[in-house]
């Protein structure tokens, strides 16, 4: 079985790192699995890790009230899923549930919000590659919010 | 005198979009055989040509006719049917205007006008030996139909082929299935995504171009074939360069107002193209300098 | 080369009216000259020249009896080739389908007394727009193979002509049947007459002519001279192409649209704008319908229409199409521009927008992009 650098290292997200970065992250994560329809964290709640998808598909709902639960994204194999550890105060902005069986590297946010800190490097670099994801989730919204398929 | 075949212009009996009879403005009658939907608001007309039914239509796939509802006026509708298919002719399409709401009004047996095929096809011959990758949004991917056919046809010609639909909602999936058999029979990667969903579809949401991210083809080797509303084609385009596939090997097909089909009417005009004749279908690489000008 | 009288051109029309020609010249209409069947040499607009400016045309009379002393009316002979408005069928519902009848018989015979010599390139192209190698339209080609060319070569400039620039006059050099060049000094009144093509040459045949001398051939040359010499307006079509293609995102184009009122009115009077809507009728039993063609303009808001959206809503957008389309993409197009330097967008712009200013302006602006 690989060990957990093994398989961060080989994750998309992780591409390219620094080995020495990567030993450091190493220290911040575990091995997860989530079943079928089980909940990995609910809005509100606080966010203290984010997940490397490897196998299986989260949704992400926002809690519409009256508008019913709004699916506005899944996130698959080689996704990132959640990105509130990085912004204060840590807090999660959807819901989100396996549609299947999920099984993930879990990252320990305040273990590498520490890390960061103390090494700006590493810091910089998980910023980048955190803005990156934020660049995409912003234009794919953008995108849905057009609703180019609209019914006319 | 009738439907009488121009006499002057006898050249145009053979030109580079197919076979036309006669004169390439007047329509020809062809019968509905079959009308059904497939959303609520796309439906799927089967044609033969009236009191010809053993006769065939020639197309290309990525080509298109003109629809004529009577009285009511026509409209450019893509070809959604195999091109290998003889005697009748597919086309699904998006009740949204006049001439298309008419025609969703057809019942079995009533006669419309039809003139074409007209327009460019995709590319499939140079493709053979690689990956294919097609990207379509919505109704964008009725005009790829007869592509898809092709390929599946001639499945071992292509490297890996994936396929990547988004639509609306899971309400507004077309073909549906058709699409599960294909993922049953054929070797194809078929990711299908949707905008928004309730809790009940257990499939992929987002926009199409995140299905990118879970595609496994060889970005040096792919041909990608890209259709839906214009917008939707810009993020998969900006998507596939960034994912490595080279300008050239991309194409779209665009849509703009169609009142005559043949280049005469000016209509269709997209910088120095014209879409009826020179497109639909277009390598990016031909579009690239011209496709991020506003209201071109 | 010959030479040609008064009588003998009355005689013209006349031979080709036996011919079964409809001839169609330059007439007085509403206090200016438009393209009208004639009957005779009478008709024309004998002793008138127009004044032209942006936004200005206006008939004078002239103190001689000159008839072809006008330059360009608002109206081209596209008119007859391309008619403003032509029904390309009709159909009668027949059980659940029906007939079309094509109404496409007629096969006019027009005799074009007077067209200019951008006028003539004019038709040259739109002879490329009308038949692109994949399609040729029946209903112009059908008009165009029967006409009669009597060019008449210009021997002024109105205000607003650049036909020099665009390499399309003031002589027509070829593509007509007869060119004539009057020329009027002392008491001499007479035409100088070319034979362009057989047919040509077999109908001036039937006509009185005398060899032209060496003087009227000289004296026609410096007719023709006057009227390069006399032309005010240029536009520097070096580069042009590129010149618009690379300047989208001009605030030029903002300021052209502050003017412009998408009025549609130089489409309407250019020799070259092909651009045609389809419209369907119907009468109120809802069982005949006809189709009819019609000029169309990329000025209206409809012409870039879809079914949920429009491609060119801004004035600044329909004005930038129809500009860029006219003077680069034409080239890329039919290999050739789509102007001839007629100068009728300038004199029937109801705000006197000028496309050679236009142009001047862009080439001279500091925020132009020259890749």
């Amino acid at each position: 079985m690989e060990d957990l650098s093994g398989i961060l290292r080989n994750h998309p997200f992780m591409k390219d790192l620094d080995e020495n970065y990567l030993k450091q992250i190493t220290g911040c994560a575990s091995n997860v699995v989530y079943q079928e329809d089980e909940v990995l964290f609910k809005e509100g709640d606080k966010a203290e890790k984010f997940y490397l998808i490897r196998s299986g598909k989260v949704a992400l709902e926002i809690n519409g009230r009256d508008k019913g639960n709004l699916r506005i994204l899944t996130i698959g194999p080689g996704q990132i899923l959640g990105w509130s550890w990085i912004v204060s105060p840590y807090k999660w902005h959807f819901e989100a549930h396996a549609l299947e069986e999920v099984r993930a590297i879990a990252l320990d946010g305040e273990c590498l919000r520490n890390k960061c800190e103390d090494d700006p490097k590493l810091g910089y670099e998980m910023l980048k590659r955190f803005a990156h994801i934020l660049e995409q989730r912003l234009q794919s919204t953008r995108m849905q919010l057009l609703d180019v398929f609209k019914r006319v | 005198m009738f439907l009488n075949v121009c006499k002057h212009f006898t050249k145009m009996t053979e030109n580079k979009s197919g076979l036309i009879k006669s004169d390439p403005m007047i329509p020809e009658s062809v019968k509905v055989k079959k009308i059904f939907w497939e959303t609520e608001d796309v439906f799927t007309i089967e044609l033969v040509y009236d009191g010809e039914e053993k006769r065939n239509f020639n197309f290309k796939p990525g080509q298109f006719n003109m629809l004529y509802a009577f009285g009511v006026g026509e409209s450019a509708i893509s070809i959604s049917s195999d091109s290998t298919k003889k005697g009748s002719l597919l086309h699904t399409i998006h009740k949204v205007g006049y001439v298309t709401s008419e025609l969703s009004k057809l019942k079995k047996g009533d006669i419309i006008g039809l003139r074409g095929p007209f327009g460019s096809s995709w590319p499939l011959e140079d493709a053979k030996g690689k990956d294919i990758c097609i990207i379509v949004g919505g109704i964008g991917l009725a005009p790829l139909r007869p592509a898809i056919y092709h390929i599946l046809k001639h499945r071992k010609q292509y490297g890996k082929f994936t396929l990547l639909y988004g639509a609306r909602t899971p309400r507004d999936i077309l073909y549906p299935v058709e699409l599960e058999s294909w993922k049953k029979k054929y070797d194809i990667q078929l990711e299908i995504t949707v905008d928004r969903s309730d809790s009940t579809w257990r499939g992929h949401v987002g926009v199409v171009t995140t299905l990118l991210n879970y595609v496994d083809c060889n970005p040096d080797n792919t041909r990608a074939m890209v259709c839906g509303p214009e917008i939707m084609m810009k993020y998969a385009v900006d998507e596939l360069i960034k994912h490595g596939v080279a300008e050239k090997e991309i194409y779209v097909s665009l849509e703009r107002n169609m009142k005559c089909a043949l280049g005469f009417c000016g209509h269709c005009q997209y910088g120095p193209s014209f879409v009826c004749k020179d497109g639909p279908v277009f390598s990016f690489s031909k579009v690239t300098d011209i496709f991020e000008i506003k209201e071109l | 080369m010959k030479t040609l009288d008064k009588i003998n051109l009355e005689k013209l029309i006349g031979i080709l009216k036996q011919e079964n020609y409809t001839v169609i010249g330059p007439v007085i209409k509403d206090g200016a000259v438009v393209y009208d069947e004639i009957d005779s040499i009478k008709d024309l607009p004998e002793g008138w020249e127009d004044e032209q400016e942006a936004g200005y045309y206006r008939l004078k009379k002239r103190n001689d009896n000159a008839l072809f002393s006008y330059v360009v009316g608002p109206q081209s002979w596209k008119k007859f080739l391309f008619p403003q408005k032509l029904k390309l069928w009709q159909a009668v519902r027949e059980g659940r389908g029906f007939n079309i009848e094509n109404s496409n018989s007629a096969e006019p015979k027009y005799a074009f007394l007077g067209i200019r010599s951008c006028e003539l390139k004019a038709v040259f192209i739109q002879d490329k727009v009308f038949d692109n190698g994949m399609f040729a339209d029946s209903y112009y080609n059908n008009i165009r193979k029967n006409i009669f060319i009597i060019s008449v070569n210009c021997t002024r400039a109105a205000g607003t002509c650049f036909c020099v620039s665009m390499k399309t006059g003031p002589k027509a050099k070829n593509g007509f049947d007869l060119a004539l060049t009057e020329v009027i000094n002392n008491n001499e009144h007479y035409f100088v007459l070319e034979q362009g093509s057989e047919k040509g040459t077999e109908i001036a045949s039937k006509l009185e002519t005398n060899d032209a001398d060496d003087k009227q051939i000289k004296a026609a040359e410096a007719a023709v001279k006057n009227a390069e010499l006399n032309m005010k307006r240029t536009m520097n079509t070096a580069g042009i192409k590129e010149l618009l293609y690379n300047n989208h995102d001009h605030p030029i184009w903002s300021q052209i649209a502050s003017r412009c009122l998408s009025c549609a009115n130089c489409t309407m009077v250019c020799p070259t704008c092909f651009c045609s809507n389809i419209e369907d009728t119907t009468d109120l039993t809802g069982n005949h319908t006809e189709r009819w063609r019609r000029w169309d303009s990329c000025f209206s808001l409809d012409y870039s229409k879809v079914a949920g959206g429009n491609f060119r809503t801004s004035v600044k957008a329909r004005y930038r199409q129809w500009m860029t389309h006219k003077l680069a993409s034409w080239i890329d197009q039919f290999g050739i521009s789509g102007c001839v330097g007629c100068g009728r967008c300038i004199t029937w712009c109801p705000v006197g927008i000028d496309l050679t200013k236009e142009v001047e302006n862009l080439r001279n602006s500091p925020k132009t992009i020259n890749k």
